[in-house]
């Protein structure tokens, strides 16, 4: 297994199905791992806030026998003394086996990968990468799909900051036929970089739109976002394009019966409440398998995974 | 116009017409006590019209840096009046400390002693992003 995860195309294929295997042997046999990362220690550093990334984090070390420390609140921290990344990173290193840590700045899990003689995993940096809401997309997907191929995704709303769109655009890239629809206002389109990568790919396709409702009765997958307010540097922009997409019982009257409806959460008000009902709601049991997968993971990357 | 031919050092030629200043300060040339010639504009049968660098002193060139800005420029070596090596230039996979990521979002904008490294993302369009943030640089 890697050192360390940064980004979602740090994982081939190959170990991408052996975490998804051993997520499903912990989700059939919970027992059979609880003392499996016993004595070990996970650092949680989140720079920024966080409700279910660390908390599953948590969890998920907690399940495995082992034992947490760490800030939810960089306030709480040197970082409001000027410490810089690296220098956190040694000094917790010093007291756990593997750190989870998100960060406001592009890049700064690689800033600290440089200095960090244990794991590393990236929980979102900035608006950039989210690669273990990918792993919980994935593992999500392929539950209620059974396959990665020949799917249709459509991604909606902020595709610019949307770290955890990029990643999963990286991450389903890899399959055969799939094709992506990419929902977003013209201010919030996918990042070039994203797009140069699909180009590049004779295995995928992709379309930019506008219009959700006009793709909706394509779609295998829908993956609704929330507009990122943290990553704006002007209030204005973000009211006036904060309500670009709401979905409702009627935006999904034309959708397939098997459409599945998923979202990283948390969801502002881009998915109204009633469709949370609907049985192609499946963004609630998206968090939780989120835990699961994480617990794989932490597994795989400590060296203990059977 | 005449510029005298040296006898050991560096000379940078088949620069693109209007660059040369760009590689002077690119490579720090301002810091050197030798002579340092830069001729703008000269007339080239290959490419019109082109910029050349004439360096009077042996000189370590960062090659990363001058792939960067102009892969097309030929580096030749001079001892004692004659030319005993030619350098051809590629555009580098990587480059270190050359550019500055100017995304106020990256890390390398807060954390310090971080170098500033950049991937050659596309040869063709000689595009290169940070290996931190992905911002371009072209």
């Amino acid at each position: 297994m890697i050192k360390h995860l940064n980004d979602i195309q740090d994982l081939s294929s190959d170990q991408i199905e052996q975490l998804i295997a051993l997520a499903e042997d912990m989700l059939a046999d919970r027992a059979k791992y609880q003392s499996a990362l016993a004595h070990r220690t996970l650092a949680t550093l989140f720079f920024e806030p966080s409700t279910r990334t660390r908390l599953s984090f948590e969890a998920a070390m907690l399940e495995l026998g082992g034992d947490v420390i760490g800030f939810a609140d960089p306030n709480s921290s040197s970082a409001t003394k000027g410490e810089s990344v690296a220098d956190t990173i040694r000094t917790v290193a010093c007291y756990s086996d593997i750190i989870v840590m998100r960060h406001p700045k592009e890049g700064a899990p690689i800033a600290a990968s440089l200095r960090s003689p244990v794991p590393i995993i990236n929980a979102g940096d900035g608006g950039h990468h989210h690669p273990t809401q990918t792993l919980a997309d994935l593992f999500t997907i392929r539950r209620e799909k059974g396959r990665f191929e020949g799917l249709t995704i459509g991604l909606c709303g902020d595709l610019k900051f949307g770290r955890t769109v990029h990643s999963l655009i990286h991450a389903m890239a890899r399959y055969e036929g799939v094709r992506f629809a990419l929902i977003s206002p013209q201010e919030l389109r996918a990042p070039d970089y994203i797009l140069e990568g699909l180009r590049t790919r004779s295995n995928v396709s992709y379309e930019e739109t506008d219009s959700l409702e006009s793709v909706v009765p394509r779609l295998d997958i829908l993956y609704m976002t929330r507009v990122q307010r943290e990553r704006f540097f002007n209030e204005a922009d973000y009211v006036r394009l904060k309500d670009s997409y709401i979905l409702t019982l009627k935006t999904l009257a034309d959708a397939k019966d098997s459409l599945t409806i998923l979202h990283p959460l948390p969801r502002v008000n881009e998915i109204a409440v009633e469709v949370d009902d609907d049985p192609r709601a499946r963004y609630f049991k998206q968090m939780y398998y989120g835990k699961i997968i994480r617990k794989a993971l932490l597994a795989a990357m400590l060296g203990v995974a059977p | 116009m005449n510029i005298d031919s040296i006898q050991n050092g560096i000379v940078i030629d088949h620069i693109q017409a209007g660059n040369s200043m760009s590689i002077y300060q690119l490579l720090h040339l301002d810091r050197l006590a030798c002579s340092v010639a830069i001729i703008k504009n000269c007339k080239s049968a290959k490419m019109g019209r082109k910029d050349i660098i004439k360096i009077d002193e042996d000189f370590d060139v960062n090659l990363d840096a001058l792939g960067f800005v102009d892969p097309n420029v030929t580096v030749s070596v001079i001892r004692d009046g004659q030319t005993v090596e030619k350098r051809k230039i590629s555009p580098p996979e990587r480059i270190v400390n050359v550019i500055r990521c100017n995304n106020p979002r990256c890390i390398t904008t807060t954390e310090p002693g971080l170098d500033h490294i950049f991937h050659l993302a596309d040869a063709a369009r000689g595009l290169y992003r940070c290996v931190y943030c992905d911002a371009a640089k072209q």
